[in-house]
């Protein structure tokens, strides 16, 4: 993919806006440290299992019980824009 | 009594258990040291005026204390230095918050950090740069910058940061302070700011090896709200000081001390390995064949975690909000926003490893490698017991030098970030200066869950050298 291709692709993909200035470093930037991660093309991954964490196997869980949350007042505090006890956005159907 | 900020934590507790000294004055003291060091320094985000109320006893009760910028406080501002999160209020304690205030510590404030953890130099913070407090035109390394400047400056005794690949051990070697990762899972992760949730972990930043285990031994232990958290028992790590080093083996990795490795370095480590060898370790060659490909496994797992995790910052429950009112362009614009270009790069990354077409080339790959860099650690410590290698390639470089190559500041990460891929504890201690006065950081890697054997080495070694007790020229 072309480095201006790149950034236009994953921006969207993450929602996040790039200006224009962003595009013009981020592409070669972005296109030179994958270069780097080519090499891992060398390793030889035949028959190794990913490793996507430690202790994932433990198998904690805890009581599913549901609990009155102590911070609502607190968290809807934080919010950019609230109505009562809801957060507030702008109409998403038409 | 020597002058307040030259007594170690364990000190300071024990004269004010003593009442020798007052913890209203202790604070007092450091609070104003925090004050007028800060302009200079910029280590701290926030410096509280008096303490988060605390009761309680521990080795370390009545110091005070600073933490992360990453780390919730309840009813404090928490930013991560970051524009997307300004003006954000904690709404609940991190469980390593609870675990200081029922040990009695002080908590002064918040340390200045790469935004969201993202950096080696702690320029990616929306508050500016730290300064190293040795040479205030060399960064302190990052991304918990601020907590080791605070602590090597001696604004205060102690802080908590986080490593994620290296951001503990690596400005603390650059700052010439111990910076202690303990095992993944050993200290419970609710409450602070995900990165790479697979490879992020609290741990400490101390000047000795003595502060550092009585502080592990107060935040490690199983939590339930976290449930990559250990249940293995928690020794008491005290008990590891003041040991001598017979029959320990240390293996010397030969990938950590070839190409790109500055001779200075080199021979502050060499040194240490007699100071080892003196109190009885035996040495060890050893070889982590996969060492090579740790950086690249590591900038696709810890962003495609981070791209993931960084998706709850949209603008909407809380943080930065773009005026719009389009719901598709609320969440894009706020973002673009709020988020810096290292953050943007990060995100960047990860989307395009995650991304369909690309997930099995970039991402799955850097998984299966990722297991391959483990399985070298495995069979290493079936012949030794510790690993010794440099914290960082070079002395603190200097602001500005690797901010427009990023490969360049990723590869500043190289020796650090192993342990957190295999998820082993480790540890940077002081182990010499360069010749433009910069401290030199040594690093021990462990096995699994034995953070006691790297106590037990640092405290030997400590007491063979004074490299811990120096200190900076500050006005």
């Amino acid at each position: 993919m072309e480095n201006k291709n790149i950034v236009d692709y994953v921006a969207n993909l993450a929602r996040v806006e790039v200006s224009p200035e962003e595009k013009a470093y981020l592409g070669g930037q972005l296109s030179k440290i994958l270069e780097y991660i080519e090499a891992l093309k060398q390793a030889d991954v035949s028959g190794v299992e990913p490793l996507r964490g430690m202790h994932l196997d433990q198998g904690l869980t805890r009581q599913d019980a549901a609990e009155v949350s102590p911070h609502r007042r607190n968290i809807l505090a934080n919010a950019p824009a609230k109505e009562e006890n809801s957060f507030k956005i702008p109409k998403v159907i038409e | 009594m020597d002058k307040l900020s030259d007594l170690s934590a364990a000190m300071i507790s024990q004269a004010i258990k003593e009442k020798k000294l007052d913890a209203a004055v202790v604070y007092d003291f450091f609070r104003q040291r925090a004050k007028q060091l800060n302009p200079r320094l910029n280590s701290l985000v926030e410096i509280y005026d008096s303490p988060v109320p605390a009761q309680g006893e521990s080795g370390l009760a009545g110091v005070p204390i600073v933490i992360k910028d990453n780390i919730c406080i309840e009813g404090r501002k928490i930013t991560c230095a970051s524009r997307i999160l300004d003006s954000h209020t904690a709404v609940y304690d991190a469980t390593v918050i609870t675990r200081l205030k029922n040990a009695g510590l002080k908590i002064l404030g918040t340390a200045n950090m790469d935004e969201f953890a993202f950096g080696s130099s702690t320029e990616n913070s929306c508050y500016g740069p730290v300064k190293n407090p040795w040479n205030i035109e060399r960064v302190p390394g990052g991304s918990s910058g601020g907590s080791a400047a605070a602590v090597a400056s001696r604004q205060v005794p102690l802080a908590l940061g986080s490593d994620t690949g290296g951001s503990i051990r690596q400005p603390a070697g650059l700052c010439g302070v111990v910076g202690f990762k303990p095992t993944y899972g050993r200290v419970s992760r609710y409450g602070l700011i995900a990165f790479g949730s697979s490879l992020d972990q609290i741990g400490t930043f101390t000047r000795d090896f003595t502060d550092c285990a009585h502080l592990l031994n107060i935040i490690c232990g199983h939590d339930s709200l976290d449930s990559t958290s250990s249940q293995i028992a928690v020794p008491d790590f005290t008990k590891s000081l003041g040991q001598d080093l017979a029959g320990l083996r240390i293996g010397l990795p030969r990938e950590y001390f070839g190409e790109g490795l500055d001779p200075q370095v080199r021979s502050a480590v060499t040194e240490a390995i007699e100071v080892f060898k003196s109190k009885g370790a035996r040495i060890v060659d050893i070889s982590l064949p996969h060492t090579k490909y740790a950086v690249a496994v590591y900038y696709i797992a810890a962003s495609s975690e981070a791209s993931s995790n960084l998706q709850r910052f949209d603008g909407v429950k809380y943080g930065l909000r773009a005026k719009t009112n389009n719901m598709i362009d609320l969440h894009k614009l706020s973002r673009g926003q709020g988020f810096g270009p290292e953050a943007k790069r990060r995100i960047f990354l990860g989307t395009y490893s995650l991304s369909s077409g690309y997930y099995d080339a970039y991402y799955l790959r850097a998984l299966k490698v990722r297991r391959l860099i483990k399985t070298d650690f495995d069979k290493a410590f079936k012949e030794v017991d510790v690993i010794l290698t440099p914290t960082a390639p070079a002395e603190a470089f200097k602001f500005g030098e690797k901010t427009a190559d990023p490969l360049s500041m990723y590869l500043s990460d190289i020796y650090t970030i192993s342990a957190n891929l295999a998820g082993l504890p480790a540890v940077s201690f002081p182990c010499g200066f360069t010749k433009n006065n910069l401290p030199i950081g040594g690093q021990l890697i462990g096995k699994e869950f034995d953070e006691a054997a790297l106590i037990r080495l640092g405290a030997a070694y400590q007491s063979q050298t004074e490299w811990h007790m120096k200190m900076p020229a500050l006005p």
